[in-house]
């Protein structure tokens, strides 16, 4: 089977997916609740927010670069809009502000990483505790509530059948995966992952794309908070603590080099997928959340290391 | 003379390959024995089989008459037998001291490195060498050629008895260059033998005393220097006659394409001012350090000026980036293409169209069609031997890759491309190849300005030669009228 994979391009492409199967098929047998229209759902609405964040992360890995500060923008959105709800502010207004609370604290970790050549790293993991002490002053600690009850639709409504988070997934990685695949902008964030200096002396403004690229990611972060306090119907300023780490072992998960310029954002879908079927196959099967943990981790070194293996004999 | 190696019908596969089949080598006491051959041909093989990161698969080494087996690095040492590597291989934030005796610091009774010992011992090794360059120096503080010093020194504490040397003079000024061959022949006559790869053949024959000659991975034969010619090492090389080693084509010279006036950057440039016409190949001659590669990026953007007009075509052209130059019609290849020329984990195709990609867009969007047609026409037309425009750029020879970069230029239409040592690391087959698309290019107009540290191709190929000196042009020759000893005079500072 290893023999195989390491000869096979397309076997090599496809390995995250088959193990996202093999996972499906295990679990399906061990446990006769998985298998159900209603638990796969519910998979996919608990993966949503994450694969919508993970979006945004695999354009900056793309990039070569990481972003540690989404999980504090989800809760400074999800504040924000709960906020401006409560108050009585309209939807329209409300969501475009925790959005864009989003956007702009996106664009200021790409100035300061491309303006004052601030590491990646070290930029966002400021602005990750920026965010979250902002956040804890605007909402003083306590849990914002009395949201109107139309705002519940975006994390908790339905549409024909389907979760709207999950919609709004779908939607986002169409969206994402014919930026990467078919335009200009999506060719420059391969380009400046492979290599940053020959794509600046091709004439690229690398700066502008990559300052985009965080923008956007800042954006999704922004959307994701929202969602997050619409389903529970309250904003958490601990909201979102740790899911940059789930959304970068998405992006990994799906095959993404962390060194950037190799990767794709259905292997972050795949990636995402494979965390929230393990982590529901693991309650199905009354493991304890704190083991539930362990095995996480150890599933995700393993397919690291997995493709590091295959990464070696393929080349 | 006393043999002091043979190497018997050495052979080696790699899966997939025969990396070395039979092949044959020896080596004399206080002999400089040279190994030539194209990319690829297996000379680093055979030395690293020689050196222990390779086990052969079949074949015999005597060292000395006796046969031994070399499986690790660590044992060819203990054989005497040292090797400098193409890189460097030196930790850029130690001491010249601590990197030549990384991994085997010696200890003084407390169990601590003995630092006292160590100067003392690196101290007497640099200066066998006749280097002022201090023990305590820190690595990162040195120029490439005093780097390469220390590698030698590093070798030299070995106390070697065989030394194979891989281009050595790949990153050395000309003066670093004479130093280094004083060395060796220094080093010779103490009764080492030397094996020198290189490509470079007037090096051969200033330094070798016989020459193998290696060709994909098999023994083509072994020549005395003395006896030997520059077209027979070459036709044993590649296999062929090369009929013109610079198939340069003279032409008319058109309008004026480019002037620069009096560009200027602290500390680099210093009021450079020259035109190059259409169909017209400018070459640019000077020592390493001279300023030529900060001319290049400062015309095209890539480093900020501090003064001086650009003007295309007569016109004004205010540059302050790349995107700018490429607007204004010139382009650049770098002189290194892996690192600046290269998006090497990309394919042929994206890399092809990575300075053109908004002509083949609509609106945000990449147009295939478009695309693959212009990457179709440069494939074919600059002659890219690739499976596919799919395939990644890191899978192909040097050469190819090199016909990439260009590639990625004539796709922008330029009227003017500077191209910094642009036959760097590609084989003979291929600069052949690149002279020929250098003439193409300047039948159809386009202007180039080419810098090169190898005389013969700033003879063979210019039109007219520029020499540089400290940031400055110290000379601008007729080709007819330049020599290699006239360039070297005016790239030293002499008038």
């Amino acid at each position: 089977m290893l023999e195989t994979m390491r000869r096979s391009p397309l076997l090599r492409k496809m390995g995250p997916l088959l193990g996202l199967l093999l996972l499906c098929f295990i679990l399906a047998f061990l446990s006769d609740r998985f298998l159900t229209v209603n638990n796969l759902l519910n998979i996919t609405r608990q993966v949503s927010l994450n694969a919508i964040i993970g979006v945004g992360m695999t354009l900056v890995i793309l990039t070569g670069g990481i972003d540690l500060s989404v999980g504090s923008v989800v809760a400074l959105a999800g504040s924000i809009t709960a906020g401006l709800l409560s108050g009585g502010h309209g939807l329209a207004v409300s969501l475009a502000a925790g959005i864009g609370v989003g956007g702009v604290l996106g664009l200021i970790n790409g100035l300061i990483i491309t303006r004052q050549k601030v590491q990646p790293f070290i930029a966002t993991m400021g602005m990750m505790t920026i965010a979250r002490g902002y956040t804890l002053v605007y909402t003083d600690g306590r849990p914002i509530t009395g949201m109107p009850e139309q705002f519940r639709f975006f994390g908790g409504g339905y549409i024909a059948d389907i979760p709207v988070p999950v919609i709004i997934m779908a939607l986002i990685f169409l969206a994402g995966y014919i930026m990467l695949k078919k335009t200009r902008f999506g060719r420059y964030i391969y380009a400046i992952g492979g290599n940053e200096e020959a794509t600046r002396l091709s004439g690229i403004n690398t700066p502008k794309v990559l300052v985009w690229v965080y923008v956007l990611c800042g954006t999704l972060a922004g959307l994701s908070g929202i969602i997050m306090a619409s389903r529970l119907n309250s904003a958490q300023p601990t909201a979102g603590m740790g899911f940059e780490l789930d959304a970068i072992a998405a992006v990994v998960l799906g095959g993404t080099s962390l060194s950037g310029g190799v990767g794709t954002i259905g292997g972050t879908l795949v990636g995402a997928l494979i965390i929230g079927v393990l982590d529901n196959g693991l309650n199905l099967l009354n493991v304890s959340s704190f083991y539930q943990q362990v095995a996480k981790g150890i599933v995700i070194l393993l397919a690291v290391m997995l493709d590091r293996k295959r990464g070696k004999g393929g080349a | 003379m006393k043999e002091l190696l043979r190497m018997r019908e050495i052979s080696k596969y790699f899966p997939g390959v025969k990396a070395l089949d039979k092949v044959e080598f020896s080596l004399f006491l206080g002999e400089i024995h040279a190994l030539l051959g194209e990319n690829g041909a297996g000379k680093s093989t055979l030395m690293k089989v020689l050196s222990g990161s390779y086990k052969k698969d079949a074949g015999e080494i005597l060292l000395g008459g006796q046969p031994v087996d070399i499986d690790s690095p660590r044992q060819a040492q203990e054989l005497g037998i040292g090797i400098i590597h193409q890189e460097l291989n030196l930790v850029p934030e130690l001491t010249v001291m601590e990197n030549m005796f990384l991994g085997r610091e010696p200890l003084n009774s407390v169990g601590f490195i003995d630092e006292a010992l160590i100067e003392e011992e690196a101290a007497k090794v640099l200066d066998e060498l006749g280097t002022d360059i201090p023990p305590s120096a820190v690595i990162s503080s040195l120029s490439i050629g005093e780097q390469q010093m220390v590698e030698i020194a590093k070798a030299l504490s070995y106390r070697p008895r065989i030394l194979i040397m891989d281009e050595p003079t790949a990153a050395l000024t000309e003066r670093e260059t004479e130093r280094l061959f004083s060395i060796i022949r220094r080093l010779a006559a103490g009764g080492v033998g030397i094996v020198y790869i290189s490509h470079r053949m007037e090096e051969l024959f200033a330094i070798s005393d016989r020459v193998t000659v290696m060709r994909d991975g098999t023994y083509v034969g072994t020549v005395k220097t003395r006896e030997a010619t520059f077209d027979q090492l070459i036709k044993m090389m590649v296999g062929r006659d090369i009929s013109a080693r610079f198939p340069k084509e003279y032409r008319a010279r058109g309008p004026e394409a480019l002037r620069v006036e009096n560009l200027s950057r602290p500390g680099k440039l210093e009021g450079v001012s020259f035109t190059v016409h259409a169909g017209e190949v400018v070459g640019i001659a000077g020592l390493m350090g001279a300023g030529r590669t900060e001319l290049a990026r400062a015309i095209f953007g890539a480093d900020p000026l501090a003064a001086g007009g650009i003007y295309v075509d007569g016109q004004k052209r205010v540059i302050r980036n790349p995107a700018d130059a490429i607007r204004a019609g010139i382009g650049l290849i770098t002189e290194d293409r892996k690192q600046q020329g290269l998006v090497l984990g990309l394919s042929v195709r994206e890399n092809i169209t990575l300075a053109s990609l908004k002509r083949f867009c609509k609106h945000l969007f990449i147009r295939e069609a478009d695309e693959g047609k212009v990457v179709d026409g440069q494939i074919e037309s600059l002659r890219i031997r690739t499976p596919g425009a799919g395939q990644m750029v890191k899978n192909l020879s040097g050469g190819n890759q090199q016909k990439v970069v260009i590639a990625k230029w004539l796709a922008t239409s330029p009227k003017i491309l500077i191209m910094d040592e642009p036959t760097r690391g590609v084989d003979i087959g291929a600069k052949t190849e690149i002279y020929q698309i250098m003439n193409m290019l300047t039948a159809s107009g386009v202007g180039i300005v080419m810098i090169s540290s190898e005389l013969p191709e700033v003879l063979g190929m210019s039109d007219r030669v520029l020499v540089m000196h400290r940031g400055r042009i110290t000379a601008e020759l007729p080709v007819g009228q330049a020599t290699q000893e006239n360039i070297m005079a005016y790239a030293a500072g002499g008038e």
